[in-house]
């Protein structure tokens, strides 16, 4: 087992490696430069200024120079500077990954909480009307535009009604607020994000779990503990649903990439500090370094996740050996 | 039609057909032209006049949603074909070929799975300059490697047959066997997963059109739509509710009918 974990934390070098070649490569051949914004569209800039930019970025030198810089710099942690601020990327994303992290995490959570109860008593009566209007559900909830869901939800809730604030992670007043009370404050405005990022994979998990359970449900052994007079929701809950929930490790291990790309669009909308929208921000300014930054990262954090995803599968299943 | 789940994947055919025509015949449908700005009607409510109520510029909003499909609809349908095109040759050209270039491919793929997708879309499209054309190219080159995965299994599975040696035994070139023997074989999941594409294609657009970095107005599509519609949040519903719920039964006609397909081709796995 051990071997097998070093042995897929090294792949994760040449994987991260091409990466990096390929978003340094994409924005880096695009026309335009990062100094346009701040010199060309600015009459009060000189050229020598513009130059001046130009060498201090290090953007006159060859492509695969830059490159190289990049990376050697990459292997101490060192993202650069932000073109936009002058602040350190590292830190600026530093602020930003919790938020983010809370976020998905708490998504997730709440994502499996419903979707397996919804996956395996649909198995369980598989053809019935409750089933049936489970599935149309499941198809409405995975076709439902996050971003659309999130501005109905914003209009109803947060304009309409007034019960949920639709801004940013706290409230104005947050500093002068007890403890308890800065806790209730994060928690009301993260409702209505964590919610809408979670409705997607919410009906394709709900979906993956009815399947894998109802593949279960015609095995062999459950036929057998069945057979051994054991109560139905003995056979259900302990022999069925602790095999059918493996597959659905693997599913959650494969979503990261996708809860991390979903995250741009929730926090833009709901105005909250996070990766996604730093990315977004990034990207309108040009700012290579952080933008990079966040791409290798994002990419670092989906294939840990698929790791963690084979390793606990392993764990979970002991059929399943990855020696050699 | 024996079960519900048939009878779903005709209602996502009779979806997916409807939107279709609508966007064809969009200038016979659509009572207004969709860019006829009229101040004085700006942001009304839905009447008998303008069904879907107008916008902050006076546009009928029914006709810029039908004149929207037209272009979410083909952003969609050339982003897949060129997703499915680029997939097809990678895959078959992997599964063909294997040994060392299935390997340098292959790898390729699991680099190009392991971005998230959507911050790598908008990395490019932020450095070219939002355009229909460069949204089609963009989706394209970002969501080929299903396709590619799919076509390389099937034609590993497919090479070894008799068929195959057998043209091969004739001497057709690598190229004939790939494009009439291989391909047409192998080409039953790429269908499905294709016409689930467009659905994804669809969800893009206007995710990237609602950021600001897709279609730009005034050619209207769903997502810029409710990009502009989201300035009267709370007070104007229609502006939003309308252009999302367009793209909300797109989605789900071209889900059902891929779901539907899926089936049909390959009864034995349920999804």
């Amino acid at each position: 087992m051990k071997k097998y974990i070093i042995k897929r934390l090294i792949s994760i070098i040449p994987m991260l490696l091409g990466i990096s070649i390929i978003s340094f490569g994409v924005i880096h051949l695009a026309p335009g430069s990062p100094v346009d914004s701040t010199t060309t569209l600015n009459p009060k800039v000189s050229f020598e200024a513009r130059e001046k930019l130009i060498i201090q970025y290090g953007l006159d030198k060859p492509l695969h120079v830059q490159y190289l810089n990049w990376l050697r710099k990459l292997v101490t942690f060192d993202f650069g500077r932000s073109y936009s601020d002058g602040q350190k990327v590292i830190n600026k994303i530093a602020v930003c990954i919790p938020i983010t992290f809370l976020i998905n995490i708490l998504s997730i959570s709440f994502m499996l909480l419903i979707a397996i109860p919804i996956g395996v008593t649909s198995a369980v009566k598989e053809g019935s009307f409750y089933d049936r209007f489970m599935t149309v559900f499941v198809f409405v909830g995975f076709a439902v535009p996050g971003f659309w869901l999130a501005l109905m939800l914003m209009s109803f809730f947060g304009i309409t009604l007034g019960w949920l604030p639709v801004q940013g992670i706290t409230s104005l007043n947050f500093d002068n607020l007890s403890v308890c009370n800065k806790f209730f404050d994060i928690g009301k405005h993260l409702i209505l994000p964590v919610f809408v990022s979670s409705i997607g994979s919410l009906a394709a998990m709900s979906r993956y779990m009815r399947s894998s359970m109802l593949e279960v449900l015609h095995k062999d052994y459950i036929k057998t503990a069945r057979a051994k007079g054991l109560s139905e929701s003995k056979v259900v809950y302990k022999h069925a649903l602790k095999n059918a929930i493996l597959p659905i490790i693997t599913i959650l291990g494969l979503s990261v990439p996708g809860l991390i790309g979903g995250s741009v669009i929730i926090e833009s909308i709901f105005g909250i500090p996070g990766m996604g929208r730093l990315f977004f921000e990034s990207v309108m300014g040009r700012d290579y370094p952080v933008i990079m930054a966040i791409l290798v990262i994002g990419a670092l954090l989906t294939l840990l996740g698929n790791i963690l995803a084979d390793i606990s599968y392993s764990l979970a299943d002991p059929r399943i050996r990855y020696e050699k | 039609m024996r079960n519900s789940k048939n009878k779903l994947a005709l209602f996502g055919a009779l979806m997916v057909g409807g939107l279709t025509l609508m966007a064809i015949f969009a200038p016979l449908i659509a009572p207004f032209n969709p860019s006829d700005i009229d101040i004085e009607d700006a942001l009304l409510s839905p009447s008998r006049a303008h069904i879907f109520g107008t916008d902050h510029l006076g546009r009928d909003l029914f006709s810029r949603i039908i004149f929207g499909a037209r272009i979410s609809l083909s952003i969609g349908f050339v982003a897949v074909g060129i997703s499915v095109l680029i997939g097809l040759v990678i895959g078959s050209v992997a599964g063909y070929y294997g040994k060392s270039i299935d390997t340098i491919l292959m790898r390729f793929v699991d680099i190009m799975l392991c971005f998230p997708s959507f911050f790598l879309i908008l990395a490019v499209v932020a450095v070219l300059e939002p355009n229909i054309i460069n949204i089609m190219i963009v989706i394209g080159i970002t969501s080929w490697m299903g396709v590619a995965r799919l076509i390389r299994a099937e034609i590993l599975s497919l090479k070894e047959r008799e068929f195959i040696l057998a043209s091969k035994a004739i001497g057709a070139s690598d190229l004939r066997i790939i494009v009439r023997h291989l391909i047409p074989n192998a080409i039953a999941p790429v269908l499905v997963s294709a016409v689930l594409g467009v659905a994804a294609a669809v969800l893009l657009e206007a995710s990237l059109s609602f950021l600001g970095l897709g279609v730009q107005p005034p050619t209207p599509s769903w997502g810029n739509i409710l990009m502009e519609g989201k300035a009267s949040l709370g007070v104007c519903w229609w502006l939003m509710f309308f252009p999302g719920f367009f793209i909300l039964i797109t989605v789900l006609g071209y889900n059902l009918l891929g779901e539907g397909l899926r089936e049909y081709f390959n009864p034995k796995k349920k999804i």
